[in-house]
């Protein structure tokens, strides 16, 4: 879901990203781009509109303009703003209240609501173990009752007896009956498919739900739905008042723009999405998490969780003043790989990284740079002790002995020390410059976890007095290809919100691990 | 299809209630038209499609003029001008590139021009009608084929089976022998869905079980119709995403076995889109031309508050006919599709 959306966002925003300063002009050019993205996913004008300009009015203030990394703080802006809209939390089905419960499905035609009834049917049976009846009041496609008898046979949950010729008002009144005498928790009541403009329809489904006093209404909704989704949505919630959204078809289409519209024209939280034919396709809708994706801005919070989890902090630190002092040997090397591995791997984090819908080709394109950490972590292991704290002692001799011990080719382990060479060189050039020293230390966390790990869930944001030329200076001067290579180097883009590439919050333990797939690559 | 008069008396109404007192008058009479609905719902519930449909498109496209008429009544045709247009046919879900293809043919000459609210709007319908002119062909059954063999496919939930049904009462009422394929093994009840039409309509129907192999079945139904000498075979087949790669394999594979017997056959396959959809339909299309060789595409659910605008995207970009336009639940709500009246109704003119 929204992967396309995703693309187009995290392409605009990358622009930003890469400037030192912003004008007004900057930030409305970069806004039409994000209406046009939005517009193409899908997601209804009005909506679109009303988005664009909260961002606007709140990115072109003074504090954005002067703000050390503007195109940051407008990623920020426009994430907010993305979560503001799909709404911050989980909002699950509702049981509270006496059972039965009822609830009822409504929907214009063939947007899911037979299939997506014996979804949650069978997900309040099986992972919630209620008992469950489901009723379908449609009368008026041929053979409807008879589809939900039969998945209610398929998915083992009771259906209502049909009774032919039985008006969809009085079949609710006798499943309602019917599930108050067979003690069941929850009556689930299909509804036939209906235009929002058929006043006849409209008015039934409305008397039904009089009737039945249902406790959820759930408007069941195409995710590949166009523009019409608001008048859609508008027209269920003034006439039903419904208490929730599920999203069908959300496997179909990158784009989703149905749930942003939907979702902020009912103000009504989207509570589950169905991805699939099968009957535990059907899943909770997470607006937090989907709004970071959306923004290519990944799950910036859960990497710093997991980081601040598994990262040892003492040895962070003291990698640190290794690393200040330019001694940054071959074990030091090999920790930091352990500790990328720790963390899920070159996938796990990639996962977790923003930008990381454009990153997925360039993954794909390196299937075995886990792997290949893996075989630079073997290469370390299979040198003595002395080796590793000395490098410059390797011979033909011992590399031939370590590739053999390791189980790779001398080349590999040649191409290792140059990757160890380089970023010893770039430790030892930090060092030299005192003045930049503190800030990069302060940028990679060298401060410690309140530095780095209990930064702003926001993420990305580079640390003040580092603005991304500064990182470009690095780059350029004696700062050779370790670090700086990574985002640089061909295929693999830049990281947006990343500046030069510090990933907030893992301490020392980033890119120091990394250099070797840029290398690769090439 | 034929109901020049009943068509008439629309296109008075619309034309009527366009050129008394476009702006001012509008809004009121909505409310009113409203309520008198609901008490005439409550006297004779059933309309016919047209009915419906107009009583529809005229609320939703009252939205889209007013818009139009707001943008224009008192301004020049400048840059800003031009982009509220552009706003207004996106939310008939025209697509951007569309949108701004046509507002770009509209500010040819007339930039910097006063504008009426009438032109804006001649143009706009003209605009979009002579994108879907050249696509609005009938679907034609010469009998050189027999069985004349058509394939209806299409994503989850768009009316494929309903559309089949409608196609059978034309066919029928034609006086054809119409034999139909319940080729959607996969969804519960759908086979019991297409028998309930083969009964209203008096074609035969050819069903397996379920989850049963739908190339097989296909096959099966394509001997019998041949057998039973009907002149036109429906094949049905199960709603899929066109992201679904297996899914995709399936349908190409019930086209091979259907060779097996004509290697002309399906000498039709319609690609059946729900006018609610958004940009997707575009990919839709796409997808199921390569995969299933669609020769033409059916629109359904007009009779709702979509407008389905992306059919003008579609026209420009791939030029299939559009055959139909589905409006209604009913047997007979399957219309010719009329490119004027469409592109008026999205005009409102």
């Amino acid at each position: 879901m929204f992967q396309s959306l995703s693309e187009r966002l995290s392409g605009v925003l990358d622009k930003l990203t890469r400037r030192g300063s912003l004008s007004e002009a900057d930030v409305t050019e970069a806004m039409r781009e994000v209406r046009r993205a939005l517009l193409e996913a899908d997601v209804a004008l009005e909506v679109v509109k009303d988005f664009t300009d909260k961002v606007k009015a709140k990115a072109v203030g003074q504090n954005v303009i002067k703000s050390v990394s503007p195109g940051q703080m407008v990623i920020k802006i426009v994430n907010d703003e993305l979560v503001a809209m799909l709404g911050s939390d989980a909002a699950p089905i509702d049981l509270v209240a006496t059972p039965p419960v009822a609830i009822l499905m409504v929907g214009l035609q063939g947007s899911g609501k037979t299939t997506t009834t014996a979804k949650i049917a069978y997900r309040l049976t099986n992972r919630d173990k209620k008992r469950v009846l489901m009723a379908s009041l449609d009368t008026r496609r041929p053979a409807a009752q008879e589809q939900l008898r039969v998945l209610g046979e398929q998915t083992q949950v009771e259906t209502l007896p049909i009774i032919a010729g039985q008006q969809p008002l009085a079949i609710a009144s006798r499943a309602m009956e019917a599930a108050r005498l067979g003690g069941f928790d929850v009556i689930l009541l299909d509804t036939a498919g209906r235009t929002t403009i058929d006043e006849a329809l409209m008015a039934e489904v409305a008397a039904i739900k009089t009737a039945t006093n249902p406790h959820e209404t759930l408007l069941v909704a195409d995710a590949l739905t166009g523009q019409d989704a608001v008048n859609t949505a508008k027209a269920f919630e003034s006439r039903l008042g419904v208490t929730g959204i599920v999203l069908t078809r959300v496997d179909g289409d990158g784009r989703g723009g149905a749930a942003l519209s939907m979702r902020a024209v009912t103000g009504r939280p989207i509570k589950l999405i169905g991805v699939g034919e099968k009957w535990d396709a059907l899943e909770d809708f997470h607006p937090d998490r989907i709004a970071n994706r959306i923004l290519g801005m990944g799950d910036i919070v859960s990497l710093v969780e997991k980081a601040a989890a598994n990262i040892d902090a003492d040895q962070a630190a003291k990698m640190a003043a290794k690393m200040q002092k330019g001694g940054f040997d071959l074990q030091d090397l090999a920790d930091q790989i352990k500790q990328m591995e720790k963390l899920g791997g070159m996938g796990g984090i990639m996962g977790m990284m923003p930008g990381v819908a454009k990153m997925k080709s360039a993954m794909a394109s390196m299937p075995d740079g886990e792997k290949m950490l893996k075989r630079q972590h073997a290469i370390i292991m299979s040198m003595t002790t002395k080796e590793r704290r000395l490098p410059k002692i390797l011979d033909g001799k011992r590399k031939r002995r370590i590739a053999a011990g390791s189980g790779t080719k001398v080349e590999e382990v040649n191409k290792l020390l140059k990757q160890h060479r380089d970023m010893a060189d770039m430790m030892k050039a930090m060092g030299k410059n005192k003045g930049l020293m503190g800030k990069m230390a302060g940028m990679m966390g060298l401060g410690g976890p309140s530095a780095g790990m209990g930064g702003p869930p926001g993420g990305g944001s580079l640390p003040a007095g580092i603005t991304p030329e500064m990182l470009e200076q690095l780059k350029k001067g004696e700062m050779p290809k370790g670090m700086p290579q990574m985002p640089s180097s061909g295929g693999m883009p830049k990281l947006p919100g990343l500046g030069g590439g510090g990933l907030p919050g893992l301490g020392g333990a980033r890119f120091p691990g990394l250099p070797g797939l840029p290398a690769k690559k090439k | 299809m034929t109901e020049t008069p009943k068509k008439s008396g629309i296109m008075g109404r619309l034309f009527g209630r366009g050129t008394a007192t476009p702006v001012v008058e509008a809004p009121t009479p909505v409310p009113q038209a409203h309520a008198t609905e609901v008490a005439v719902a409550a006297a004779e519930p059933r309309k016919n499609w047209l009915q419906r449909l107009t009583s529809g498109l005229a609320k939703t496209s009252a939205k889209l003029t007013e818009g139009i008429t707001g943008i224009f009544t008192k301004r020049k045709l400048d840059a800003e001008t031009l982009a509220e247009l552009e706003d207004v046919l996106i939310q008939a879900d025209l697509g951007i590139e569309t949108a701004t293809r046509i507002t770009a043919a509209l500010a040819k000459n007339r930039l910097d021009k006063s504008i009426s609210p009438e032109e804006v709007r001649a143009v706009l319908a003209a605009e979009v009608e002579k994108v879907l002119t050249p696509v609005a062909r009938p679907l034609i059954v010469n009998g050189n084929h027999k069985p004349h063999v058509i394939m209806v496919v299409g994503v989850n939930g768009g009316g494929k089976t309903t559309t089949i049904g409608k196609l059978a009462s034309r066919y029928r009422a034609e006086g054809r022998s119409v034999t139909i394929a319940a080729g959607d093994t996969f969804r519960a009840a759908a086979i019991d869905q297409l028998k309930v039409w083969g009964e209203r309509t008096g074609a035969k129907v050819v069903s397996g079980k379920v989850g049963a192999d739908a190339s097989g079945l296909a096959f099966d139904a394509f001997k019998q119709a041949r057998e039973n000498g009907s002149d036109i075979l429906i094949i049905d087949t199960a709603g899929r995403l066109q992201n679904k790669q297996a899914l995709m394999d399936e349908l190409e594979k019930v086209i091979r076995v259907t060779r097996k017997l004509d290697p002309a056959a399906p000498h039709d396959v319609l690609l059946v889109l729900d006018a609610t959809t958004g940009q997707n339909a575009l990919n839709q299309v796409e997808v199921f031309r390569e995969r299933a060789g669609v020769t033409g595409l059916v629109m359904t659910k007009l009779d709702g508050t979509a407008r389905g605008g992306i059919l003008v995207a579609i026209a420009a970009k791939y030029g299939l006919p559009v055959h139909a336009v589905g409006v209604g639940e009913g047997i007979d709500d399957l219309a010719a599709f009329d490119p004027g009246e469409f592109a008026r109704t999205i005009a409102q003119l």
